[in-house]
C-alpha cells in the first residue's frame, strides 16, 4: 500500500467542550482514512462520532491536533473552503427550495454556469432515481426520497470526501436495507470516500470497507469488518460487535486453563501471548455441541434455557466453572429436539475460535 | 361487498357519485350553519357600520353636528381637492395631502426602524437558552401592561425641552439650549417606534426561533459564504415573520391617533387626528366618513402589496 492512498489523516485530535465539567468529546484520536473507501465510525451514543465528523467537515475546530486532507492541513479552514460535504442526520434540506434547487445550491455557490448546473442537477437526479420529483418541495416528498435528495445535494459538487451522520436512522427497517444497498452502489459508482456514522453494528459490518470502533472519545480499534469481528482487541469491541462469551482463563504454555481446570488448546498466533490471567472470547456460533460422554477433562455445560429464533437456536448453558455460556446452532429441517433443558453436553471449540483479549 | 360486486361498475360509480354529491351538499349546508355566528358578527360589527360610513360620506354636513339627508359628492371632492373660496376653481387640497403624505412617510419610517431594532432583538432572544428566552419575551411584553396614554406621556417626559434627555445633555455640556424635539416628526416617529416595536419583535422572533440552524450549517457546508447563507437561507425563511411584523406595525401606524396627538401636537397631524377633527371641532361628519374610507383604501393597497411581496418571493425561489 502506497502512502498516496490516504484521503484523510487525523493526528492526535483533541476536542474539549468547556463547561461546569469539561467534556472530552474526542480524546487523542488518530486515524487514517483511505481514498475510495467506505469507512464507518461505530460506537454508542455520546462517544464522539458526530464530533469527529464535524471536525472533518469544519463546523468545529480541534482543541489540539491536526486534520490532513490529501496531506494538507485543513484544521483551520471553514466548511465552505473544504472539498468535503455532509449528509445530515435529519437531511437539513432547504424547505423554501425545490428538490432541483436544493441539489443546485452547492454548485451555484461554487460559481458554476447556469447550463453546467442544470446538467449536473439532472445527472444527480438520475443517479438517485428522482427525475420525476425535481420540482417538488422537501415537504412534499417522503422520508426516503428526502434522504436521496440529501445524498444528491451532497454528491453534486463532487466532493473528495462525503460525510454521513447516521443518515439511515430515521428510516424504517425495509427502506433502511434498501438505502444501505443504494449507498454502497453510489459509493462505488462515484468513487468518493465515504465516512459513515452509525451505532448499528450490523449496518457497519455489512457496508464498510473498514470500521473504527469508538467509545468515550477514543478509537478502540480499527480495521476491516472481519478483523474487528474475529479478532477484537478488548471486551468493549467484542461486546459491541456481535454476541460474545467471556471466560476468565490462566494462560499456560499455549493452553488456556479455565477456573475449574478445564484446558482449552490455543492457536499458533495465540501461543505467543505471555502467561497469566486473561479474558478469553468465544463467539456463540463457533462452538459445537454433542452429548456428554462423561470424560473428566471434557469442556461441559448444562443446558439451562433454549430460545428458538427460526434460522437458529440459542442454547444457554451453565458451565462447570459457574459461568453462563451461550451457543448458537443453525437449525436444519431434519433436526428435532436433540438437546433439552437440563441435559449435560460436551462442547468442542476450534482452536482458532478462541481470542485472548487485552483487558 | 357482494351486493356491490353484483352491480355493474358504471352503476356503482354513479351511485358513489350520488352519495358523494349528497354528502357534499350536506357538508356545505353544515358549513353555513356553523359559520352563522361569525357571519352575524361580521355583518353587524363590520359590514353594517361600513355601509353607514359610506352612506354618510355622500350626505351634506349639518350646521352644528350630524348630517342633512341631501346627496352630494362635494365631500369626496374635498378629500383631495379644494374649491377656491372666491372663484370656485379646484386646486389640490394641500392641507389634506400633506397629512396623508406625513402619515404614510412616518408609518414607513416607523416600520423600517422597528425592523432595524426588532430583527437583532428577535435574533438575540431566539438564540438564548429556552429558559431565558421566556424571560426576554416576558420583558418585551411588559409595556403592554400599561396604558398607551401613560407610555406616551412618559416619552413626552423624556424628550420635552425640560425633559430628561435635554437636562442630561445640558448637564454634561453638550448643548446650551435644549434641543427642540417635542411636536416634530421626530417625536411622532420616535413614539410610534417605541410603541409598535414589540409587534415587530414577536413575529420575527417566532420565525427565527423556528429556523433550523442546521440549514445554515448545510449551506455553509455547500460552499456558501456567510453573506450567502444570510441572503439565500436565513432571510427567505424569516421573511414571513418580517412581513407579518411589517403589516402589524405599518397599518396601525397609518391610523395612529394618541401618539401624534400628544407628541406631534397641532402641527404634526396624522390621518387619525384629521378624521377625529372632522367629527369634533370640524363638525363635518361626511368628510370624516370620506377620510376614514380613504384610509381604508390606503390600508388595503398596502396589504395587497405586502401579500404580493411575500408570495412573489416564494415563487422566485421555486
Ligand atoms: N456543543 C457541545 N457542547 C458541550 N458538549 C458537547 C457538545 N457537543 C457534543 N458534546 C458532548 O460531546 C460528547 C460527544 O458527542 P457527539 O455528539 O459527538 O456524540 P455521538 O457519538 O455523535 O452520539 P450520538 O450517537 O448520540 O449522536 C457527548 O458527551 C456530548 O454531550
Ligand atoms: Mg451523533
Amino acid at each position: 500500500m502506497t502512502t498516496n492512498d490516504e484521503a484523510i489523516e487525523i493526528k492526535n485530535a483533541l476536542k474539549v467542550y468547556k463547561g461546569d465539567t469539561d467534556v472530552y468529546a474526542l480524546n487523542d484520536v488518530s486515524l487514517m482514512i483511505k481514498k475510495n473507501e467506505f469507512f464507518t465510525l461505530l460506537g454508542p451514543s455520546g462517544c464522539g462520532k458526530t464530533t469527529l465528523l464535524r471536525l472533518i467537515a469544519g463546523f468545529e475546530h480541534p482543541t489540539s491536533g491536526t486534520i490532513l486532507l490529501n496531506k494538507e492541513d485543513i484544521s483551520l479552514l471553514p466548511p465552505n473552503k473544504r472539498p468535503v460535504n455532509t449528509v445530515f442526520q435529519n437531511y437539513a434540506l432547504f424547505p423554501h427550495m425545490t428538490v432541483g434547487g436544493n441539489i443546485a445550491f452547492g454548485l451555484e455557490m461554487l460559481g458554476w454556469s447556469k447550463s453546467e448546473v442544470a446538467s449536473a442537477v439532472d445527472e444527480m437526479l438520475e443517479l438517485v432515481k428522482m427525475q420525476d420529483l425535481k420540482n417538488r418541495r422537501p415537504a412534499e416528498i417522503s422520508g426516503g426520497q428526502q434522504q436521496r435528495v440529501a445524498l444528491a445535494r451532497a454528491l453534486a459538487p463532487k466532493p473528495q470526501v462525503l460525510l454521513l451522520d447516521e443518515p439511515l436512522s430515521a428510516l424504517d427497517l425495509k427502506l433502511r436495507k434498501q438505502m444501505q444497498i443504494e449507498l454502497k452502489r453510489l459509493q462505488s459508482e462515484t468513487g468518493i470516500t465515504f465516512v459513515f456514522v452509525t451505532h448499528d453494528q450490523e449496518e457497519a459490518l455489512t457496508m464498510s470497507d473498514r470500521i473504527a470502533v469508538m467509545n468515550e472519545g477514543k478509537i478502540l480499534q480499527y480495521g476491516n469488518p472481519r478483523d474487528i469481528y474475529h479478532h477484537p482487541e478488548n471486551k468493549f469491541v467484542a461486546n459491541f460487535i456481535g454476541d460474545s462469551n467471556f471466560l476468565l482463563a490462566d494462560i499456560q504454555n499455549g493452553n488456556a486453563v479455565l477456573t475449574d481446570g478445564t484446558e482449552l488448546k490455543l492457536s499458533k498466533e495465540n501461543k505467543q501471548v505471555s502467561n497469566g490471567q486473561k479474558s478469553i472470547l468465544i463467539r456463540p456460533e463457533h462452538v459445537q455441541m454433542s452429548k456428554a460422554k462423561g470424560s473428566k477433562k471434557a469442556f461441559e455445560g448444562k443446558i439451562s434455557n433454549i430460545v428458538y429464533f427460526g434460522t437458529d437456536t440459542h442454547f444457554h448453558l451453565e458451565l462447570k466453572t459457574g459461568d453462563d455460556f451461550t451457543i448458537r446452532k443453525q437449525n436444519t429441517p431434519n433436526e428435532g429436539t436433540d438437546f433439552e433443558i437440563g441435559a449435560v453436553v460436551e462442547l468442542t471449540i476450534d482452536e482458532n475460535a478462541i481470542q485472548i483479549l487485552n483487558d | 361487498m357482494t351486493m356491490n360486486s353484483n352491480l355493474s361498475s358504471s352503476e356503482s360509480a354513479k351511485k358513489a357519485a350520488e352519495v358523494e354529491r349528497l354528502s357534499q351538499k350536506k357538508d356545505v349546508r353544515n358549513r353555513w350553519l356553523l359559520s352563522l355566528p361569525a357571519l352575524a358578527i361580521i355583518f353587524f360589527a363590520a359590514a353594517g357600520p361600513l355601509l353607514i360610513v359610506i352612506l354618510y360620506s355622500f350626505l351634506t354636513p349639518g350646521d352644528y353636528t350630524g348630517v342633512i339627508w341631501t346627496f352630494t359628492t362635494e365631500t369626496w371632492i374635498s378629500v383631495v381637492l379644494e374649491r377656491d373660496f372666491f372663484d370656485e376653481t379646484l386646486g389640490w387640497a394641500d392641507a389634506h395631502l400633506s397629512i396623508f403624505w406625513r402619515s404614510i412617510r412616518l408609518s414607513l419610517i416607523t416600520t423600517i426602524l422597528t425592523a432595524i431594532f426588532g430583527i437583532p432583538t428577535a435574533y438575540f432572544i431566539a438564540t438564548r437558552s429556552p429558559k431565558s428566552r421566556n424571560i426576554w419575551l416576558f420583558l418585551i411584553t411588559i409595556p403592554f401592561w400599561s396604558n398607551l396614554l401613560v407610555r406616551t406621556y412618559a416619552i413626552q417626559e423624556l424628550i420635552r425641552n425640560k425633559g430628561v434627555i435635554n437636562n442630561f445633555l445640558q448637564w454634561i455640556g453638550l448643548t446650551n439650549e435644549p434641543i427642540e424635539m417635542m411636536f416634530t416628526d421626530f417625536a411622532v416617529g420616535f413614539g410610534m417606534t417605541y410603541v409598535y416595536l414589540p409587534l415587530m419583535v414577536l413575529p420575527v422572533y417566532a420565525s427565527i426561533e423556528k429556523l433550523d440552524f442546521k440549514l445554515v450549517e448545510g449551506a455553509y457546508d455547500l460552499y456558501a459564504s456567510r453573506w450567502q447563507c444570510l441572503r439565500r437561507i436565513i432571510v427567505p425563511l424569516v421573511r414571513p415573520g418580517l412581513i407579518a411584523g411589517s403589516i402589524l406595525v405599518f397599518i396601525p401606524c397609518l391610523g395612529a391617533y394618541v401618539t401624534p396627538q400628544i407628541l406631534g401636537g397641532g402641527n404634526q397631524l396624522m390621518f387619525g387626528n384629521l378624521i377625529a377633527l372632522q367629527f369634533g371641532q370640524g363638525k363635518n361628519w361626511p368628510l370624516g366618513a370620506a377620510l376614514s374610507l380613504t384610509l381604508m383604501v390606503i390600508v388595503m393597497i398596502a396589504l395587497v402589496y405586502f401579500v404580493k411581496v411575500s408570495s412573489g418571493e416564494n415563487k422566485k425561489n421555486g
